[in-house]
């Protein structure tokens, strides 16, 4: 079976990001970028299922800026075997989930692999609409995944506990932070990344049209909380709480 | 402008996040009718009649919406959401799992997580953890939108007197089915609508330790949360954990105990009313956004306040 993990390139997790003073966006430029965090997750599974013999190929696609390769060449040093960038800055992720739909009908996977939800515009959304796109199951916020007799069994993460759901295959799955815990990679494997397939292709490609839905007005930072202090006593904490915040 | 609003229920009750989203149908402006899918759910179509400002309730009563599977649930929305101005639904784990399908069966975007109605077509959204946020403005026809609970007041349950109309479409797309679940047991206040939270991190050493939080917040009538260290070490199960990944909260008091305060974290509490840290190193970044903070052990400090209170 061959397995399709989709893949972005976001600001780096770590980075405490800065809104740009003519309040257009986020302030980009020589800031660190990296794979986003669910994503990494979303190809470590997949590296799993090919180690237990489930997946035969792992094929990663990403929609993104010419430089999104450099988070292609992660993956493949993490165990993908070849990469597909489709050449579109700044798509929305029904755009997004158009490509990959057009990229499944070419591909024909068994399973879909994305993370829940990309760090930057924390949308939560491209997984559940190429599911949609495709009339595949989904199993969204995975934190157990198990491909049994052409069905995928998925634990889902949900408000008030867990909840297993049975796909019928092909299907979406989106993964949540407790599925694995991601591997790094090898010097000698980010060596043979840079020898795997990488394929390039423009939206045009594929007949989707990706021109915007949303129109970002403004970013602004967020209201500033006002300087709190430190008190010395738990009897000054609890006098305070009571009688000047009067919240208990 | 006619907007449909979803409701999350348990088949026998509206839960508290479908009032939010009424508030914010109301900012937007217009007839607001309510949608209740499930299985054998006349009892939540009913509370959601009396919820003040609906004028129609939809009750779509079919097993295939028992567990909200999200194939079958976005067919239902897409095909009654064209008749519709705005689509809303609360940004639960529900939420956040059908209603992106349906946007994509009605080819339109969908705003996720809005905190803020600026108009009928604009609206506020945090971006980037919280750290930024976005105006943005939709030209689809149809508006499908989450709505951040904690960032709208909650409707009134009672006042209302809404028709109850049942929708005959039954869907089911035949791609899932429903395993089983297993759900946390509490009898503390849900998380996300609690009005004080008391939430233990990896300074908690153990889960056995979280016993001083709960013993505290049950004096405090508080729910009780955890940051990703916390449940990551075991401490605790996972629908307990605030922040970007877990629950975004916003109650009149926050506690954090033993917790550093990472981006990741702030994002899920920092606009909460009052925020207390209690934490040991004088320098962890949780400092930078409490009101109150006490430098501490907070072995001696938590009892010492369920003490007092």
């Amino acid at each position: 079976m061959k397995v399709l993990v989709a893949v972005k390139r976001v600001v780096d997790y770590n980075v405490k990001v800065r809104v740009k003073a003519d309040k257009t966006g986020v302030e980009l430029a020589n800031v660190k970028m990296a794979l986003n965090p669910f994503c990494e997750i979303a190809v470590e599974e997949a590296v799993r299922l090919k180690e237990k013999g489930v997946a035969t190929e792992i094929v990663v696609v990403t929609v993104g800026a010419t430089n999104a390769q450099e988070q292609l060449r992660t993956a493949l040093a993490l165990g993908a075997d070849r990469a597909i960038l489709v050449e579109a800055d700044g798509a929305e992720p029904l755009a997004v989930a158009k490509l990959l739909k057009a990229i499944a009908d070419q591909e024909q996977p068994g399973l879909i692999i994305v993370g829940k939800q990309a760090i930057d515009d924390d949308n939560n959304q491209t997984g559940q609409m190429l599911a949609a796109l495709g009339g595949y199951g989904q199993g969204t916020f995975a934190s157990v995944v198990k491909v049994e007799g052409g069905k995928a069994q998925v634990t889902r993460e949900v408000d008030g506990g867990l909840q297993t759901v049975e796909l019928a295959l092909p299907a979406v799955v989106t993964t949540d932070l407790r599925l694995n815990e991601p591997r790094y990679a090898s010097l000698p494997n980010i060596m043979k990344a840079k020898k795997k397939p990488l394929d390039i292709k423009s939206p045009a490609d594929f007949g989707v049209d990706v021109s915007p839905r949303l129109k970002t007005l403004k970013v602004e930072p967020p209201a500033e909380r006002k300087a709190g202090i430190k008190v010395k006593t738990v009897e000054e904490l609890v006098e305070k709480l009571k009688n000047e915040a009067k919240v208990i | 402008m006619t907007i449909l609003v979803i409701a999350e229920h348990d088949n026998a009750s509206i839960k508290g996040a479908t009032l939010n989203t009424v508030t914010a149908a109301q900012a937007i402006g217009g007839d607001i009718h309510v949608l209740v899918a499930g299985a054998g759910a006349q009892g939540a179509a009913d509370a959601a009649a009396k919820i003040a400002g609906v004028s129609k309730v939809l009750l779509a009563d079919s097993a295939a919406y028992g567990h909200q599977l999200a194939e079958n649930l976005g067919l239902l929305i897409a095909e009654l959401g064209k008749g519709y101005s705005h689509v809303l639904a609360p940004a639960t784990t529900n939420g956040k799992n059908y209603l992106p399908r349906a946007a994509a069966l009605l080819d339109v975007a969908q705003i996720s997580e809005i905190s803020k109605v600026v108009s009928a077509d604009t609206f506020e959204r945090p971006i980037y953890a919280g750290n930024a946020i976005a105006t943005v403005q939709s030209s689809d026809s149809i508006k499908v939108i989450t709505v951040r609970p904690t960032a709208f007041d909650a409707a009134a349950a009672t006042g209302g007197s809404a028709a109850v109309e049942a929708v005959g479409a039954a869907h089911d797309a035949g791609k899932s089915s429903f395993v089983g679940e297993e759900l946390a047991k509490s009898d503390r206040p849900e998380l996300a609508g609690a009005k004080i939270v008391v939430s233990g991190g990896r300074g908690m050493g153990n889960g056995d330790n979280f016993k001083i939080l709960y013993s505290l917040a049950d004096k405090l009538g508080a729910a009780v949360g955890a940051s990703r260290a916390a449940v990551d070490a075991g401490f605790v199960p996972n629908d307990m954990q605030v922040g970007q990944t877990g629950k975004v909260v916003a109650p009149q008091l926050y506690v954090a105990v033993g917790i550093s305060g990472a981006i990741q974290h702030l994002a899920g509490m920092k606009d909460s009313k009052v925020i207390v840290a209690i934490n040991k190193d004088e320098e962890a970044p949780i400092f930078s956004v409490a009101d109150y903070g006490l430098v501490g052990d907070l072995f001696d400090a938590v009892p010492a306040i369920e003490k007092l209170v």
